[in-house]
């Protein structure tokens, strides 16, 4: 018995030193020293690729905290305070700074910070009246807030040392998900059974309807996935190249290249940054619109 | 580096998923060089059609997106 467990406990091991290789250090550091896990490499020198440890969730206190990025990271709960609930709570710490701290004063002539808020205020009004109509403005505030916090989100993942909150699918699932389920109930609220005119294209002839209505039925129930990973993978994907290229950095002769090549991609991830925002809004107007709208 | 068949599979096919990548920015490119055409033979008409150009991208860009997420998946989850 004891020596049967013994071979169990040296099996795992070996196994999961193999899934480290695997998993962390074929990208390129291939270094024997270097393979007993994805957070003892940090310590060695030369080019060493771990462009996915930014996304790694750890608590704030203790060993393994995000001030000691070098250890392991201890078992996490529903309750510990980690550095994605440092990050959205930052997030919704600048949106209510912006919305409710800065235009505290309701002027005529506004301050600097409440034109900034009165603009994005405009902005996604005019977006919300363009797609959904004026019967849409009733749900302007859900998008509105969506809208805010994304941007807030990603825009905070992008300084130096922070976390990318946006980057993971668990925060945007949330998002796409909720989104799916309250047009889901607001277009069978609205219109009882004939929100299903969404599926049966009246247009169509009448021997094809069916196989559409099949079609359509499948792409309605994808949009909360590709809703959320359109998100989280842009983010994801874009904070992923900048480590790449960071890890270039280590390597003399082509590290001017790759500051310059992370200079570049930097403003190209603000711009991601703010469109994939604007695109999660609009998106959200444009199912919104089915729920109002359902006959095609 | 050492490994089995079953990891150069896995890296085999998280290559073969970028592949979907470029397909993606075919897909992109044709979005925006369409919008560009059009707006430019009738400048008028641009600004009203921004947010179909966004969603069209969007939609583009998230089948690209779905090859990176197997890719990692492969990679990581595999």
């Amino acid at each position: 018995m004891a020596s049967h467990t013994a071979t169990e406990t040296t099996e795992a091991v070996t196994h999961g030193a193999d899934g480290a290789v695997m998993s962390a250090d074929a990208v390129g550091a291939g270094d024997a020293a270097v393979a007993h896990g994805a957070d003892a490499a940090h310590d060695a020198g030369g080019l060493v690729f771990h462009p996915l440890d930014q996304f790694i969730v750890r608590p704030i206190f203790g060993d393994g905290g995000i001030f000691h990025p070098s250890m392991p990271v201890p078992p996490i709960h529903w309750y510990t305070p980690t550095n994605v609930t440092l990050w959205l709570a930052l997030a919704v710490l600048c949106v209510v700074l912006l919305f409710v701290v800065g235009s505290r004063g309701r002027a005529t002539i506004p301050s600097r910070v409440q034109s900034v808020g009165e603009l994005f205020y405009g902005f996604t009004h005019k977006m919300v009246e363009d797609v959904c109509g004026k019967e849409g403005l009733k749900y302007f505030p859900y998008v509105m807030t969506l809208f805010v916090f994304i941007l807030f989100a990603n825009f905070l993942g992008l300084i130096p040392m922070s976390f990318a909150t946006t980057s993971h699918i668990a925060v945007t699932a949330v998002l796409g998900f909720g989104v799916f389920f309250g047009v889901t109930i607001l277009g069978f609220v609205l219109n009882g059974p004939s929100f299903l005119k969404l599926f049966w294209m009246s247009e169509a002839p009448l021997f094809l309807r069916p196989i559409i209505a099949i079609i359509e039925l499948i792409s309605y129930f994808v949009r909360p996935v590709s809703h959320s990973v359109r998100l989280a993978g842009n983010i994801t994907a874009g904070h992923a190249v900048m480590k790449v290229f960071a890890a270039f950095a280590g390597l003399a002769i082509v590290s001017p290249l790759s500051v310059v090549a992370i200079t570049a991609i930097y403003g190209l991830e603000v711009l991601v940054a703010g469109i994939q925002a604007y695109v999660f809004a609009i998106l959200t107007c444009v199912y919104l619109k089915d729920a109002l709208h359902p006959a095609h | 580096m050492e490994g089995d068949i079953a990891s150069m599979g896995q890296f085999l096919g998280a290559g073969l998923a970028g592949i979907g990548t470029g397909l993606a920015a075919l897909g992109v490119g044709n979005v925006a060089g369409n919008y560009l055409a059009g707006a430019l033979r009738n400048p008028s008409a641009a600004a009203s059609q921004t947010a179909t150009l966004f969603i069209g991208l969007a939609f583009a860009e998230a089948l690209g997106i779905f090859s990176f997420l197997i890719a990692l998946l492969l990679m990581f989850a595999a």
